[in-house]
């Protein structure tokens, strides 16, 4: 019904969907138990459960308080960041962290403890949220933040929705310098030539991250450009609606290795060599995909998989690299940065942790696609890294049990009346 | 002709399409009184409007079945200084057709919900801005008031005398420079059609809805059909002749 699918539309499986109505009553538990779910952005399956049902939070947006000297905001859990940043940045604040799309909800970025550009300097998403409210399925409303109520806080951080319904988010926002990013890009030839100028970028800039043209082999292996951004004053720019847009899916994928292959090439060589400077608005930097509405739908019936791992250090991400462009597979979409050190997630299941994090999409072409993204998880596991749940719908019981150890323990803290495919997936043999 | 909307009382204002005009008006700045039933939502959605920039919100909680207090607590907001740009009437039920076929009692709580209660609103808003000689009044009519259909016979008969008592009201009051939009959506996704399946092309958001009231008021406008093509719809509806019409199944 509804026709609900994740992002990546892969798998496909059908959703039995309903919206959580305001009055906050929550079903009952019924076979499969149910699942709250917001914008439906995670990739994979941690906002499918095909098994019972969906329950949308989209009904949950309201705004609740928001101090305008210290920064704190006060929402529903289905207020959109797109909201957020509608309300907050023209009066000076800014969310600390952003994920690459806008159209992620409180709840959501809460319970996949999302990460952003600028990761090096603030952290996950968890790092910033002051308090949360989660109702439980027997009737307990807990409210809890990093110095209260720990426990259920670090469990449903990164909690990928199990631990209750998240009802409110609590967070204390940063100032804002202006509506501009003022910053830079520098094209580099291989891969090898990013770590250093990664690292420098993050001395200096809030934001950085590199897209790399993941088909390049040989010597310019991992090619591609280094992007980073600061705020900045300065006169808005005018907001521009591309309207662009997919308005449907076709049936089959119109990401070809062609294509592909023409795009990434003009990508890197419409750059020019060495650095040069930039500005801009606020959402094309942070948000580039949201300027093309239903960009996934591209991906045709089959959907399209992400594969992002964190892996210690840059041989190891190099590793990976090298392994995608054997395989001549991958897409437009490919994307590295270093993970920081100093600001641990607080989620027993966070995915964030220090090193490098490479994320690529795949066109979905079945078991070809599925053998070469376990190859890629076999050298994830033998790197001690680990898998970005909110981008996954494959990996095996066994990698998620390694990379995230804390998984049982976690079992204590999951409403018996939740479930959802990924768990499912990921804890049942 | 262009209206500004500083000052707004919306009736109903727990709906979907009625919250998310009030949040046009709250990010403008604008003042906000708020009337509904379910106290407990409508003050959470204050603060919600408070957040979003109104400078001020208002709430009367009632229910408009309470003729009594519908009039009393109207006429005191009413009797605001400065008077207010526009008044929303937005509240109503969808009511079960095949129950009010059976049941007397509900089909009397349909009319008076969506029909009466709706017309008692408007005179007194209308007295209001008659005194005034100011103000838009709006009022959430229906396509289904058009033309009666099998499946919502009852509520197309109270939206219909919404429609011809706006029209009324409409040219008792252009003399005065005194604005009724009467608004006829078509399918709306809200929670008081969250049971129905299967929602296709036709159906809109409120937020949809709601930004094209906006552009009616702020434009002066007299009838709006939203989304749009409603109005090609409904014109080929209305035209048919009822023999044709009876055969039809929508």
């Amino acid at each position: 019904m509804g026709g609900f699918r994740s992002f990546g539309g892969y798998p496909g499986t059908p959703q039995r969907v309903a919206t959580l109505p305001r009055s906050l009553d929550l079903p009952e538990a019924g076979q499969g138990g149910w699942l709250a779910v917001g914008c439906g952005s995670s990739y994979g399956d941690v906002c499918l459960n095909g098994g019972g049902q969906v329950l949308r939070t989209t009904r949950l947006d309201r705004f609740i308080a928001f101090d305008r000297e210290r920064g704190i905001l006060r929402a529903e859990a289905g207020v959109t960041l797109a909201d957020v940043l509608d309300l907050v940045v023209p009066r000076g604040w800014m969310l600390p962290v952003v994920p690459g799309t806008r159209q992620v909800t409180l709840g959501g970025a809460v319970a996949n403890d999302v990460h952003g550009k600028n990761h090096h300097v603030r952290g996950s998403f968890g790092c910033h949220v002051r308090e949360l409210v989660l109702l439980r399925s027997d009737g307990a409303r807990i409210a809890c933040g990093p110095a209260h109520g720990t426990e259920w806080f670090q469990a449903t951080v990164g909690g990928l929705g199990l631990t209750g319904l998240v009802s409110e988010v609590e967070l204390q926002l940063m100032p804002l310098a202006g509506p501009l990013i003022e910053g830079e890009e520098f094209r580099f030839e291989r891969l090898d030539a990013l770590w250093d100028a990664m690292r420098e970028a993050e001395s200096r800039y809030e934001y950085v991250v590199a897209w790399i043209d993941c088909l390049a082999r040989g010597a310019r292996l991992g090619r591609g450009i280094l992007s980073s951004g600061r705020h900045a004053a300065g006169a808005a720019p005018p907001a521009r609606a591309s309207g662009i847009g997919i308005p449907f899916t076709p049936p089959f994928s119109l990401v070809q290795a062609a294509l592909v292959r023409a795009y990434n090439g003009w990508r890197w060589h419409r750059a020019a060599p060495g650095t040069r400077e930039v500005r801009s608005g606020l959402d094309p930097f942070l948000f580039p995909l949201d300027g093309i509405a239903n960009w996934n739908r591209m991906y045709g019936r089959r959907g399209f998989l992400q594969h992002q791992c964190v892996v210690p250090d840059a041989g190891q991400a190099r590793r990976i690299v090298e392994h995608v462009a054997q395989a001549r597979a991958g897409s437009m979409l490919a994307v590295v940065k270093a993970m920081g050190a100093d600001h641990a997630s607080l989620g027993m299941l966070s995915f964030p942790r220090p090193g490098v994090t490479v994320a690529i999409d795949f066109p979905f072409h079945g078991a070809r696609t599925l053998a070469l993204l376990d190859a890629l998880d076999r050298v994830v596991l033998d790197a001690g890294g680990a898998l970005y749940p909110a981008k996954d719908a494959r990996m095996s019981a066994a990698m998620f049990r390694h990379s995230f150890p804390a998984w049982r323990a976690f079992e204590r803290y999951r409403d018996p009346a939740i479930q959802s495919e990924f768990w499912q997936r990921v804890t049942t043999d | 002709m262009s209206r500004r909307i500083e000052r707004a009382l919306v009736l109903g204002a727990n709906s979907a399409v009625a919250e998310a005009l009030c949040r046009r008006l709250a990010a403008d700045g604008a003042q906000l009184t708020l009337v509904a039933r379910d106290e407990a939502q409508l003050r959470r959605s204050a603060e919600d409007l408070r957040v979003r920039g109104a400078r001020a919100v208002a709430v009367v909680v009632l229910d408009v079945l309470d003729e009594a207090r519908l009039v009393a607590e109207l006429d005191h907001a009413l009797a605001a200084d400065p008077p207010f740009d526009l008044c929303l009437v937005a509240h109503g039920s969808l009511p079960d057709e095949p129950a009010c076929a059976h049941d007397p009692a509900r089909m009397r709580e349909a009319l008076r919900v969506n029909g009466e209660a709706t017309l008692v609103a408007m005179a007194r808003i209308a007295l209001a801005m008659e005194r005034a000689r100011h103000g838009t009044l709006a009022v959430i009519g229906s396509v289904a008031g058009d033309r009666g259909r099998a499946g919502n016979a009852t509520y197309g008969a109270a939206k219909a005398a919404v429609a011809a008592y706006a029209s009324g009201l409409r040219q008792r009051l252009a003399p005065l420079g005194v604005r009724v939009l009467t608004v006829k959506p078509g399918f709306i996704d809200t929670p008081m059609t969250a049971h129905i399946a299967g929602k296709g092309p036709l159906w809109a958001t409120p937020d949809r809805v709601a930004r094209d009231i906006f552009a009616a008021v702020v434009g002066g406008r007299r009838v709006l059909y939203t989304p749009w093509f409603w109005a090609w719809i409904m014109r080929v509806l209305r035209a048919l002749p009822e023999r044709v019409f009876e055969r039809l199944r929508i």
